[in-house]
Formats: C-alpha cells, structure tokens, sequence
C-alpha cells in the first residue's frame, strides 16, 4: 500500500473523527437503504400504498358530504319564503333574498292565481321567472321553455283545457284578459301538472299581482341552513322562511348513512394498510439481525441502536407518507371525477394525520422486532441460530 | 414424505403460521365485508331515500284539474273523478308488489269548523295512518306513517277506524286548540288526539280518517288521489322509451325492471280508470343520487380488495423470506426445485383456505354488525360467496409468495445455510 492512500485514509479518518456520531449515523442509515435495495424497496411500497389508500380515502370521507348535498339540492327548494298570515312579500323580496343569500344557494319567485279559461274552467296561474327556475327545479320535463313575451307554459293535464290543439288562448282575472301563446308543455308529475306559467313581467302587468312565495335552495348543513332561514327572516322583516322538512330529513338520512358507512369502510381500509405496513416492515427489520448484533458486538449502546433503527423507520414512513399522499390525492381526484364529475379538492390537512400515523406505524414496526431481538446475546445471532 | 413434511411445518411453525394465517383472515374478512356492504347499499340507501316521500302518484283517468293554492283547494270537492278505495289492495298485486314499501290515499274534503261563534272554512284530508290492508293471504300495513315520514304529530297518531282527528301545527296555535280537545266540524263532534306538523300546507288542515272524510262528502269509498313509495332502480334510456314503441321482448325487459315508469304503468292497469305518473321531483333525483352513492361504494370496495390483496401478499412474501435456510436445506439433500416449490405452495394453499374460511365467517359477521348500527336492518351475504372468496384467497395467497418462493428456489443451498442472503 502506498503512502499516498494510507495518508488520506489518515485524512479521511481525521475528517470523521471531527463530527463522528452525525456522518457516521446517516452513512449507516443511507447505506443500510442501498445495499438491500430490493426489502427497503418492499417495505417502502407498502408504505406508499398504505399512505395513499389512507389519504384518499379521507380525502374522500371530508368531501363526500359536499359533494352529495349538490346532488341534493337537484331536489329543489329546501326553503320557502312566504309573507306572514298570507300578507304579500315587498317588491324588492327576490333582491333582498340574493343578498342575504350571497351566492350560497338558487332563489325562484312565484305569484299564484285563480283565473277562468275563455269557456269559464278555473285554473291556476302562476308568475314566475323562467331562467330561474330552469336552475331551481331541473326535474320539469319542458318540451320547450317560452322564449318572448306572451308566452305561456302549460302544465300537461291542463293543455286539454285552455289549448286542446296547441292554439293561442284567453285567461281572464278580475276582468283583465291576456292573449297567451303556448310554448311549449311542463310534466312534474305533481300540481305543477294542471296550472299555466307565465314570466313574472306578463304575469305582474295583466293581474297586478307580485310574488307571495320565493322557493330557495340553499346549500350547507343543516346548521348552516338554519342560520340563512334566520337571514333571510331578518332581509325581510314581514316574511316567514319555513324549511321543506321532507326534503331536509331525507337529505340528512341519506347523508348520515352514507356518511357512517364509509367511515367504516375507511377505518377497515386503513387497519388492513396499516398491517400490511406492519407485516412487511417487522420482516424488513427481522431480517438484518445480523447488523443488529455486529453493531451490539462493537459496543453500540441499546440507546443508539434503539435511535438508529427508530431513525430509519421514521425517514421510511416520512418517504412514504409523502409519496402516498400525492398519489392519494390523485386517487381521490379521480374518484371525484369519475363518480361525482368534479375532482375532489385536495386536502394538505390531512398531511400531517397521513404522516404522523405512517410514523407511527413503522416506529411500531421497528421497536417490536427490536425489543425481542434485544434479549439475545449478539453471538447466538452472529452464528445464525 | 410431501404430506409429512407440509403437516410438520405447521405444527412446528406455528406463529409464523399464525402471523400469515391472520394477514390472510383479516384480508379476506375486509374484502368479504365490502362486497356484502356494497352488493347490498343501492337497496338501503333506496330504503332510505324513500324519507323523501312517495314518488309515484296515482289519480283518477278523468280527472279534471287541480285548483289548488297554498293548501286551499278551490276546486268544488264532489267535482272531478274519484278512484275507488276497494281497489286500493290491487297495488299489491301488481308484479313489483316487493318493491312498494307503502300507499296512503288522500280525499281533501270541504269542511266548515264551529269556533265560539263564528265559522271557519277548512279542508280535511282523509288518509290512511297505519292501516291494515290485506291483498288475498297477505296483510300489510300502510299508511302516510310509512310514505310521509317527515309528519311529525305530538300527541297520538288516530286509529284508522276510529273518529280522531290531528289539527295541523299552524291551525292549533290559531285556535288554541291542543291534543285532547273537541273540534265542532260541519255539525259534528270530534276528538282532537295530536297535533300534526308537516313543513307543508298540511299545517293549515285538520287530518282524519279517510272514512270520515267520505262520510262527510258523503261518496263511501271514494279517493282523490294515492301516493305510492315504490324502490325503483335508477332511469336509463330505456325506462325513458314508450312502451308503446317496444317490440316483444324490449317490452318484457322494460316491463319487469323497476323503473318508476314501469311501476306506474303496472299501477295504472291494476286500477281501473286510474293515471298514475311518477312525480318528478322525488324519482328523477332519487336516480341520480342512487347511482352516486353505489358508484362511491364500489370504487371504495375496489380499494379495500386492492389493500387486502397487497396485506396478504406482504405477509406471504415475508413468511418465505423467512425461510430460506429450510429451503437450502431441502435442497442440500436432494430436493428438485420443483419439490421445494409444491411444499410451499401446498402450505400457502393449505393457509388461504382455512384464513380464507375464518375470514368469510368474519366478514360476514362485520357486515352484519355495519347493516345493524347504520341501517338497523339485515346485510346477507349470498353463500355463493363463499367459493368465490375462497378462489380469490387462494390466488391472491399464490401471487404474494410465488416472487418470494422464486428467490428462495433459486437459491445456492451453501449460501443459504450460512445464511448469507
């Protein structure tokens, strides 16, 4: 051997003997991952996979809800306006109910009449605002929403009676006379069935007549619905906001059990990742006995062989908790997209549950091989018994 | 010698047996509970929409129209068509009988209330609260206590063949009135026994019997209208086709699939001169938000298998790992690769079947649990399931180690009994 290596070994030596324990920990951490590529490798796939199932299916638990209450308020209103024992609601009532509401739900006016048909049937007349209601009320089957003034909708039972063969018809109130067109038809299936829709400008121009009832879907929990019933009352003072209660306790039904039922599946899901990360790791560590008792045999203290190994399951499960979590906010996303057709929103509070209970499972993992192993004498390992 | 040899490694081994043994009961508990949870949530959470309120409604034929505002209805009460409430049961003779949880016919009649001195005119909608209905040997009970579960009453709900009365929420606190009073309606004396509070104009009215409200419009059997709450399966492009269009056997398919439209058009030919339409509203949606949750369900299923399968394979792989001195030893006497592969495999098999077994078992139960505590009723597990699960054990259990027994096989026996990886 030259002198040349021997002094930089000397060298090299020196270095190391400045910052001994720091380089000398990570070099065993890093090189302990390398030079068993395939188990570190194994143990950090469980990992990730682990890490990305639990991220996803939080993801998905918090979001859920959201994005079912959407569906839910394709049911329609979930609130009702109307004015206090039957007295009318104030002209502005539709601006006041928007900005109360803020763009946290739909609003649709109507106004409600008896009118007489030209061979003297009654039937209902209703006012309303069209483009509105489209949103409101998506289940009305319209074979063609009325595009101009003087134009009606009718109900599909009451066509028989105002306009058999789809011609123009009279509707007389108190006197007054409007020349409608029919534009096209409604089918609800409900009482929207037999009664006439006009735009709320011909409506309030021929009868006089202003709105008496706003339908508001609001969107929220039921807390927060309750709070914009309690806004709206005070947006207007001589108006009475009810709830639709069978809307409402259906939606919360249905919620709750949904709810309760991926909570159980996301609990079952994460117990079976955390032991899958369980299993893989105890062997992973299991395995390198044999480095557990070189160090023990050159006089590593129970303390700094607890830490090093403790060191290497936390960088592990931090890995993987990180890599899991971008590849479960992906999982996540696609879901949403697939199922809901809106991603679901990333969550980065769930991160550190995701990374602390990742650690958690591999200190778990690490300690308990560890703490048995520690009961053996260094030379049993060393001679492989 | 290979049933020897496979019978010894797990009598001697038996925590390590033990370890791979529960990875592969837990895995296979998980993946049967979420199949049975997911085959069975579109029916509860059908179930469960049903809160919603009824979504077929029938009508008479002939009738003319609704003149209805705000729970008021101006429409004369003896004009229009009626249907006949003797024909009511035929609803449960229709082919989807299984599928209607209830039905409460409804007759709004015009009733004038005596308060003090002075008169009130009111509407009171005669139903059904809980009657019992019987459809040739089968009796049921139905009633707006099954389709309108959002009416609340404080106080008692009436007998169906009694003369009580509920007053709606907003009509007591006009009148003062509570649950225990006596209402003078048109000439007669009733009992008041809760008060009924609804959200909708029925908080305006007074509720009855249907029997009282026919004596007081004075037509015995006759009804406005039926609510129907059916389990329907979500809509598609054929449920939105005419029955009329279809040939032979695209009818038959529309016709025996549980859309709202086939069940009200079964309900329209079981009663006579009958219209009976889905209502919009509650059956369009339902669909949407059925499909939503069943799709959630089964992707979330798919990841539980996913996480199962990944759970058993670990634990495999690790179990072989472990082994791989008794494998150099195998073939330091003699063993063929071949001969050292079966005996594992034998042993995997061996494990997947019996964790495979426990975990059916236990996954059952599971489900069983999840049904009671959310949806208080019954999650079955098909039998059928059990071959399946055992099939899926035993290949997932197969796929975990066959990397792991690979490496061991190939293994130089020298090496590996030094234990030198």
């Amino acid at each position: 051997m030259s002198a040349g290596v021997s002094n930089s070994a000397r060298q090299v030596a020196a270095a190391r003997a400045q910052s001994p324990h720091t380089s000398m920990f990570l070099r065993m951490l890093v090189r302990a991952a390398v030079l068993r590529r395939g188990r570190a490798a194994s143990a950090l796939f469980a990992m990730v996979v682990a890490a990305a199932v639990a991220t996803a299916m939080l993801n998905l638990y918090v979001d859920v809800q959201a994005k079912l209450r959407r569906e839910f308020r394709n049911y329609g209103a979930n609130i009702i306006v109307v004015g206090k024992d039957g007295a009318s609601l104030p002209t502005d009532a539709v601006a006041r109910v928007e900005s109360a509401l803020a763009g946290r739900g739909l609003v649709a006016p109507f106004a409600l009449i008896v009118a007489r048909t030209s061979d003297g049937q009654p039937i209902v007349v209703v006012g309303t605002d069209f483009d509105r209601v489209k949103q409101l009320d998506r289940w009305w089957s319209v074979s063609s929403w009325p595009s101009g003034p003087q134009q009606g909708l009718v109900g599909v039972r009451a066509v028989s009676v105002v306009s058999p063969k789809n011609q123009p018809f009279d509707l007389s109130f108190r006197g007054h006379t409007i020349h409608l067109m029919s534009a096209g038809t409604v089918q609800t299936g409900a009482a929207e069935d037999s009664r006439v829709y006009l735009s709320l400008a011909d409506f309030v121009s021929w009868t006089g007549v202003q709105p008496s009832t706003i339908e508001v879907a609001a969107t929220g929990s039921p807390e927060e619905v309750t709070a914009i019933m309690q806004q709206l009352e005070q947006a207007i003072p001589t108006a009475e906001a009810r709830p639709v209660r069978q809307i409402m306790e259906g939606e919360a039904r249905v919620l709750g059990k949904t709810r309760a039922t991926l909570l159980s599946a996301t609990a079952l899901i994460i117990l079976t990742a955390a032991l899958c990360v369980l299993s893989t790791l105890m062997g992973w560590v299991f395995d390198r006995r044999r480095d557990f008792a070189i160090m023990k045999a050159l006089g590593a203290s129970d303390r700094l062989l607890n830490g090093f190994f403790a060191a290497e399951a936390a960088a592990l499960g931090a890995t993987g908790a990180v890599i899991g979590f971008i590849l479960g906010i992906g999982i996540a996303a696609w879901i949403g997209r697939v199922n809901f057709h809106a991603p679901v929103v990333p969550r980065f509070s769930v991160l550190p549950l995701v990374l602390a209970g990742s650690i958690v499972v591999t200190l778990l993992a690490a300690i308990l091989p560890i703490s048995l192993l520690r009961r053996v004498q260094p030379a049993v390992i060393l001679r492989g018994e | 010698m290979f049933v020897r040899l496979v019978y010894e490694s797990f009598r001697r081994q038996k925590r390590r047996k033990l370890l791979a043994g529960a990875a592969i009961t837990l895995g296979v508990t998980v993946a049967t509970a979420m199949i049975a949870v997911a085959t069975d949530i579109g029916d509860k959470i059908n179930r469960e929409l049903r809160t919603i309120g009824a979504n077929i409604l029938v009508t008479p034929q002939e009738d003319s129209l609704d003149v209805e505002i705000g729970g008021v209805n101006l429409k004369p009460p003896t004009d229009g068509a009626f249907l006949n409430e003797a024909d009511l049961p035929k609803i449960k003779g229709t082919f989807w009988h299984n599928n209607i949880t209830g039905f409460a016919p409804m007759l709004p009649v015009n009733v004038t209330l005596q308060n003090g001195g002075q008169t009130e005119n009111l509407t009171l909608l005669g139903t059904y609260f809980a009657k019992r209905v019987a459809f040739g040997k089968e009796e049921f009970n139905t009633g707006v206590r099954t389709t309108h579960t959002w009416w609340k009453v404080s106080g008692a709900w009436p007998e169906d063949s009694s003369r009580d009365v509920l007053l709606g929420e907003r009509l007591a606190a006009r009148l003062l009135a509570k649950s225990g009073d006596e209402v003078r309606l048109s000439g007669r004396e009733l009992h008041v026994v809760g008060i009924l509070s609804t959200g909708s104009s029925e908080d305006d009215q007074i509720v009855g019997p249907i029997a009282l409200a026919q004596e007081i419009l004075g037509k015995p059997g006759a009804v406005r209208r039926v609510y129907v709450s059916a389990l329907t399966k979500p809509e598609d492009a054929l449920a939105r086709r005419d029955p009329k269009s279809m040939s032979g056997p695209v009818y038959d398919r529309w016709y025996c699939s549980p859309y709202p439209q086939s069940i009200a058009f079964q309900l329209q030919e079981a009663i006579p001169h009958s219209h009976a339409e889905q209502i919009r509203q509650v059956a369009q949606n339902e669909g949407a938000v059925l499909t939503r949750i069943e799709g959630l369900i089964f992707l979330i299923t798919l990841a539980a298998l996913f996480a199962s399968a990944l759970a058993v394979s670990a634990a495999m792989a690790t179990a072989v790992f472990e082994r791989r001195a008794e494998v150099g030893l195998m073939k330091a006497l003699g063993a063929g690769k071949l001969a050292v592969a079966s005996v594992f495999f034998a042993e995997a098999t061996l494990l997947a079947l019996i964790g495979g077994f426990v975990g059916f078992v236990a996954g059952g139960l599971l489900a069983h649990q999840i049904g009671r505590s959310i949806f208080s009723s019954e999650i079955s597990i098909p039998p059928v399931l059990l071959p399946v699960t055992l099939v899926i054990a035993v290949i997932v259990t197969f796929a975990g180690s066959a990397a792991a027994i690979r490496k061991a096989v190939g293994l130089d026996p020298v090496f590996a009994l030094r234990g030198e990886l």
